[in-house]
């Protein structure tokens, strides 16, 4: 019974839940259902991405009350955002966990309810901007994953006021880019009469350059690209990371950004395509040139701060510009490369800041300083950061290496070696900042000896190691990986 | 020119007011005019799918009689959209003016300037 229904499910379970959250009290009920309907989804979607990966399987479609495409709104999954569906709730399946306590410490108990029922609503709106088929749907889930997200972020209040400010900044911005976005819809809807993804693809396929597609193309990518946080649209993206709850930033570091680039993916691979994307409109000439700013420009300012979890809000910007440097060189390998780095960035940046939500739970804070000496007191949490750190390196026998050696293979088969220049630069101003938080935490000395500081509790722990502990395994097995970003890029229309 | 003045001028009033919009939602200091000219950005988006919508000489698709005549009618389809795209910015402008309530009592001013001390760039 449930079976057909499916790709539904994966929407309607945390919609529905993110309203009941509101009505289960004060305590710890609402966290114990978005425990549940999180691993639920995880599950659905982990069956869903087995059934599209069957070889020479179609796509799943389902009509939204059985009214057919091009009509209604249809879902319409293939190994692109099967994979990315995957990604996102098992993310947030992780971070459920890990949110109990951390919430605890960071959130007054009279506001948690309403903390998971925005969590419950983004997750949705996430979902529901990677499963749908139909353009103004994509808007609409947009903004309900928006609007949730200002709200998550700026529940970090009581740890710093400047939470409010930052959600401000973000709600600003965010708005824009989102407004962008739907007025470029409506020029595709101006210009062709649909909003249906592959029926878009079909009538645009068929039109020469034209006024009207152009203006539409330039608004939906300078939407998107303030959505992705692409350099120089990512102004909203540290303040927001620093100053959220911490689960909250390992949340959207894993999964909001991520999703931003599946939408980069499916509108110009798909809906423009690589016809009108890369040949009529040669995108890839300024989507190549900013990732580049990104991953040069974001990693010097990494290396220059003492806030932690601003240093890896940075590193996120310039990890955006590698994925936004393989989906504009558009071959295999690039592409490739950059859906597996969707996975194992997620992966990493997730592990990573649910690391230093150990450190903030136990310090309550986690700049330079406090991190200082800490490789004695909190060894587990601090090997941690370390091994995602390398992973943000690109070290061999990390999840990281998997995604720049297909990256850089991207490169050279386009020809573009000083873009594999730049990767290689890029890693190694990685390095650079990376080397600073392990000094500080092997190498320094606690900045208060006589504070009792002690490892963090497992709940906090386990699902940790659970995302650092997936982002060594995917680099030394990343045949699963690997295949199913090569089936993506099949799916978007960038075969061998 | 003037052909496009007299038939599409409400393309160039939605160009109009929505870089008045986008000025005031990044240059205005105050956070209240902020969200103002947040709120003139998104409806001048509104206004440019209604414009789509139109049709010469066109009627509301309800009207049978009409319709059964042959005389054109406008596109309801965009009107539905923005009707989803309104209850999407009313919801933004709520958002945003708790989160500048929030600011208020927290720090005492809705002015960026003033805010930008207790920034951290």
């Amino acid at each position: 019974m449930i079976a057909p229904h499916l790709p539904a499910l994966i929407v309607v379970v945390p919609l529905v839940a993110g309203l009941v959250a509101l009505f289960l009290g004060r305590g710890h009920l609402p966290w114990l259902l978005t425990l549940l309907v999180t691993w639920a989804v995880f599950a659905l979607s982990a069956t869903l991405l087995g059934r599209v990966l069957v070889a020479g399987a179609p796509p799943v479609e389902y009509a939204m009350g059985s009214w057919p495409a091009p009509w209604g709104i249809v879902y319409r999954v293939d190994a692109v955002n099967a994979f990315v569906l995957t990604i996102v709730s098992g993310i947030a399946a992780v971070c459920a966990v890990f949110a109990r306590l951390s919430v605890a410490a960071e959130i007054p108990a009279e506001r948690w309810r309403f903390f998971y029922s925005a969590w419950l609503l983004c997750l949705t709106g996430l979902l529901g901007i990677t499963i749908t088929g139909d353009a103004f749907n994509l808007y609409v889930l947009l903004e309900i994953a928006s609007l949730s997200t200002y709200t998550l972020v700026a529940l970090g209040v009581q740890k710093d006021r400047r939470a409010l400010t930052a959600a401000f900044r973000y709600l600003i911005l965010g708005t824009v880019g989102a407004t962008f976005l739907l007025l470029g819809i409506g020029h595709l809807y101006m210009k062709t009469g649909t909003l249906n993804m592959v029926d878009l693809a079909d009538r645009l396929a068929g039109l020469q350059s034209d006024r009207v597609v152009l203006t539409a193309f330039a608004l939906i990518v300078t939407g998107l690209g303030l959505k992705v946080a692409l350099f120089p649209l990512h102004m909203w993206l540290p303040n927001a990371y620093t100053y959220a709850p911490s689960v909250v930033t390992a949340f959207l570091a894993a999964t909001a950004t991520k999703v931003g680039a599946y939408m980069t993916f499916r509108f110009l691979f798909t809906v423009f395509g690589l016809r009108v994307t890369f040949d009529f409109l040669s995108a890839d000439v300024f989507l190549i040139g900013f990732s580049c700013l990104a991953i040069l420009v974001a990693s010097v300012l990494a290396i220059r701060q003492n806030n932690i979890k601003r240093l890896l809000a940075y590193s996120s910007v310039a990890q955006i510009g590698y994925i936004m440097l393989g989906l504009g060189l558009h071959n295999h390998a690039s592409v490739t490369g950059a859906v597996v780095h969707v996975f194992n960035h997620a992966v990493m940046k997730g592990g990573l800041f649910l690391a230093l939500g150990a450190v903030v739970y136990r310090l309550g804070g986690a700049t330079i300083g406090e991190l200082r000496g800490l490789g004695r007191r909190m060894p587990l949490t601090a090997a941690a950061i370390v091994v995602g750190g390398m992973g943000l390196v690109g070290v061999p026998a990390t999840a990281g290496f998997i995604s720049k050696w297909y990256l850089v293979a991207g490169c050279l088969h386009g020809d573009a070696w000083p873009l594999a220049v730049v990767i290689l630069v890029g890693s190694i101003l990685a390095l650079l900042y990376v080397w600073r938080v392990v000094e500080a935490l092997y190498f320094a000395v606690p900045e208060n000896p006589s504070l009792p500081v002690r490892e963090a509790p497992l709940a906090l722990l386990v699902p940790t190691w659970v995302l650092i502990g997936a982002s060594l395994y995917f680099g030394l097995h990343a045949t699963f990986t690997v295949a199913t970003a090569k089936a993506a890029a099949v799916a978007l229309g960038v075969g061998e | 020119m003037e052909w496009f003045l007299q038939y599409h001028y409400n393309y160039l009033i939605y160009v109009v007011l929505m870089m008045i919009g986008l000025y005031g939602a990044t240059a205005k200091p105050n956070l209240v005019k902020k969200v103002i000219a947040l709120g003139m950005f998104q409806t001048a988006v509104f206004l440019f799918y209604i414009s789509m919508a139109v049709k010469k000489g066109g009627t509301a698709p309800i009207y049978w009689e009409a319709l059964r005549e042959g005389q054109p009618y406008t596109n309801p389809l965009p009107h539905v959209l923005i009707l989803t795209a309104i209850v999407v910015s009313v919801s933004t402008t709520a958002v945003a003016l708790a989160l500048v309530i929030a600011i208020k009592k927290e720090f005492g001013t809705v002015e960026a300037d003033e805010l930008g001390e207790f920034e951290e760039l």
